[in-house]
């Protein structure tokens, strides 16, 4: 056998090893990512964590949960429009998938505006990432970097649900690209699910 | 997404949106319990603990994949959530001294 043929052997039985876990390669990178990710927000919750726990001023700002909530369920409800655009894209039905995408999208911005307008209201009472007129400045750069990560989150995936949904309309993406979309935009409304309870509802003042 | 879970139709997903949502509420409700901190924690992070599973094995359809990756997932995260629960310790003793240790 000459090297050629060794060589091509080689990479031909490279590309027909079955995928691992029998899913496409870009999902099992989606998941990959989702995974560091966990570990880089499950980091700072924890170092938050560490720091309320082991400082005794710790302040408790926060007197309504109304727009919390707000920004909950519509984080929430982003995650179904987007669940209803990627069956319609495994359906084929390119129109409704694109329409739902957007609407995703669109709700993420929303979430966006809502947060960067609770982020003003604490910077006009005087919290900033150093100092806070409640009690221990760490407050503030614990909220505003882990609050600030999420956000960075949701900016990019609707970023993405701009860019992915427009190429699927143009028929360079496919149904699978939606799919491995959607796992990170539901990645990001889970995250969501922890940065609620822990940095909103146990600081708020009773 | 596997057929089983395109046949299904959007109706577990709509259960799943309001169970996801309930749980949410369940959790502003906690939060105005006259509870110590230690007890309210834990209250918050099972609710979320559970919220996230829903939407890890349905949302994002990690039941319907091969079991394989449902463990490869779940043991890559909890492991990691393990060992960095290594700090703790030190965190109380920045405010009561070491654990268990007679120094308050």
């Amino acid at each position: 056998m000459s090297q050629a043929n060794i060589a091509l052997g080689a990479h031909q039985s490279g590309a027909m090893e079955p995928s691992p876990f029998s899913i496409p390669s870009k999902k099992l990178a989606m998941w990959l990512f989702i995974i560091s990710d966990a570990m880089t927000f499950a980091a700072c919750l924890v170092a938050y964590g560490f720091l309320r726990n082991s400082t005794p001023n710790w302040p408790t700002p926060f007197h309504s949960i109304t727009n919390v909530a707000i920004m909950t369920f519509i984080l929430v409800t982003s995650s179904l429009t987007m669940l209803i655009g990627m069956r319609a894209a495994r359906a084929g039905d390119k129109g409704k998938a694109f329409r739902w995408i957007l609407m995703t999208a669109a709700l993420g911005i929303l979430f966006g505006l809502l947060h960067l307008r609770e982020w003003s209201q604490l910077i006009e009472e005087g919290m900033t990432i150093f100092k806070n007129p409640w009690g221990t400045g760490l407050f503030g750069s614990a909220f505003y970097s882990i609050t600030g990560l999420h956000l960075f989150h949701v900016t990019c995936g609707v970023i993405a649900l701009i860019v992915v949904g427009f190429r699927y309309q143009g028929g360079r993406y496919n149904a699978d690209d939606i799919e491995v979309l959607g796992l990170y935009w539901h990645f990001v409304d889970l995250v969501w699910m922890f940065v609620v309870p822990f940095i909103y509802l146990l600081n708020l003042s009773h | 997404m596997s057929t089983n879970d395109q046949a299904s139709g959007l109706g577990r997903y709509l259960v799943v949106y309001v169970c996801i949502l309930a749980i949410a509420g369940l959790q502003f409700v906690v939060a105005y319990h006259s509870a110590s901190y230690s007890e309210m924690f834990v209250r918050m992070f099972l609710l979320a603990m559970l919220e996230a599973a829903l939407g890890v094995l349905f949302f994002m359809h990690l039941w319907s994949e091969k079991r394989a990756l449902l463990i490869f997932v779940s043991i890559f995260v909890l492991f990691v959530l393990a060992t960095l629960q290594y700090s703790w310790p030190d965190a109380f003793r920045i405010v009561g001294g070491v654990p268990y240790s007679s120094y308050h």
